[in-house]
């Protein structure tokens, strides 16, 4: 079953050499996923499920705890810089975790081959919309609930603090619980949804977006988590390897970040991405997912 | 204008997030060190605990396997620091949310908590 394509071809493989190649694939995963912003799990469900042959559920199960690892990692920075509105981020966070367990429960009952198409379809998606341009949101006016809530907030400007305003909070709320749910299916942050939801919809800032999300990523995570263990599908000796790898090498895309093109890294992940949607699709359409 | 608890909340939280991760990451490299020692050279049959199912089993083997000094059961005490860091940001976020006066928020933040604490504990089978 779990490995066992990979073990039957090359059965010299140890534990360590194993090991050794899922952590080295996390690790790429990982530094491609912070260079292009939507994160390893992206890359790392694909790539196990079809160059390991690991069952995709356990593939999603270990790439949640490399999400809450690299989305805590990151927001921690992020929140201090002050750019993070952890109020609109917890607010979402109701509708991002309820469709986190939507998600994570329907894991168990679709068929693995229907899984593997999704993610293909969400992996399209991801190319086009890392490809859109933002513009930048002014005259916003906030909306009852948020005046309410008392949404808007500041982001640190070059000569002090910018003011900014929330709006539309409960289309929001409603993509965000589709975020959430495709995030315990498919165990990637959606960070992407993430943003078009607060960037697009809620017309906040796209930096206060990317960071607000970042922050709220961890949270869906650890819901859809609980239900992968208590179905069995958090498998320890896959999860190590996988954690320990996607983290640094997270770490040091948004370290290399500021220096690296940004043209040529988004046509490399567009190709990446691309090739692994299709084997993805292919895969689940012929049934070998 | 954020005021000052609105800085210390984000201080805060940020810490966490900082302290649970590292920890995490730490320990689960000690247990990855360990089970590599002990069985990095066997050939993989497979990686799967079919029989984990049950949280009950899961935290009873993790306290079991940490206090042998179990390799895997270190691994499973790193990733479940792991998970614990956001559910302990969100906790200390009600906290600090009643130390500003914000009901609201208080309610939000308890239904965000709920939820976490049902997927983790209380999920279906």
């Amino acid at each position: 079953m779990l490995a066992g394509g990979l073990v039957r071809s090359t059965a010299l493989v140890t534990v360590l050499g194993m090991s050794l190649l899922i952590w080295g694939s996390s690790l790429a995963a990982g530094c491609l996923g912070a260079l292009t912003g939507l994160g390893g799990g992206v890359v790392i469900v694909p790539l196990l499920t079809l160059v390991f042959h690991i069952d995709i559920r356990y593939a999603v199960g270990a790439s949640l705890l490399s999400v809450i690892a690299t989305s805590s990692g990151a927001a921690a920075a992020y929140v201090a810089e002050g750019w993070s509105n952890l109020r609109v981020g917890m607010l979402l966070e109701i509708a991002t975790s309820i469709g986190a367990i939507t998600g994570a429960g329907l894991a168990a009952h679709l068929n693995t081959s229907v899984i593997a198409v999704v993610f293909a379809l969400v992996l399209f998606g991801s190319v086009v919309t890392s490809f859109r341009r933002h513009e930048s949101s002014s005259d916003v006016q906030s909306d009852r609930l948020s005046r309410w809530l008392r949404l808007d907030s500041t982001y640190p400007g070059p000569s002090g603090p910018v003011r900014y305003a929330v709006t539309r909070v409960p289309a929001g709320l409603a993509l965000m619980w589709v975020a959430g749910a495709v995030s315990g299916l498919l165990g990637i942050g959606s960070g992407a949804l993430k943003v078009v939801a607060m960037d697009r919809v809620m017309r906040l800032p796209f930096r206060v977006s990317t960071t607000t999300s970042n922050f709220m990523i961890g949270v869906t995570a650890a819901t859809s988590v609980g239900i992968y263990f208590s179905r069995g599908y958090l498998d320890p000796g896959l999860a190590f390897p996988v954690v320990l790898g996607v983290l640094p090498g997270a770490l040091l895309g948004a370290r290399v970040l500021p220096r690296a093109g940004g043209l040529f890294l988004r046509a490399l992940f567009a190709v990446v991405v691309t090739v692994l949607a299709i084997e993805m699709a292919y895969g689940g359409l012929k049934g070998r997912i | 204008m954020p005021a000052p608890t609105d800085q210390k909340l984000e201080r805060l939280v940020g810490g966490i997030l900082r302290i649970g991760v590292s920890t995490a990451a730490a320990v689960t490299l000690v247990g990855a060190i360990l089970y590599l020692g002990r069985h990095g050279a066997e050939i993989p049959r497979d990686l799967a605990f079919p029989g984990e199912a049950s949280r009950l089993r899961g935290f009873a083997a993790i306290a079991q396997g940490v206090s042998s000094l179990s390799g895997r059961g270190i691994i499973q005490l790193g990733l479940a620091l792991l998970v614990a860091t956001p559910v302990a940001r969100v906790a200390l976020s009600i906290v600090a949310f009643a130390a500003q006066g914000d009901r609201k928020f208080v309610a939000i933040t308890v239904v965000v908590l709920a939820v976490l604490v049902y997927g983790l504990f209380g999920s279906p089978l």
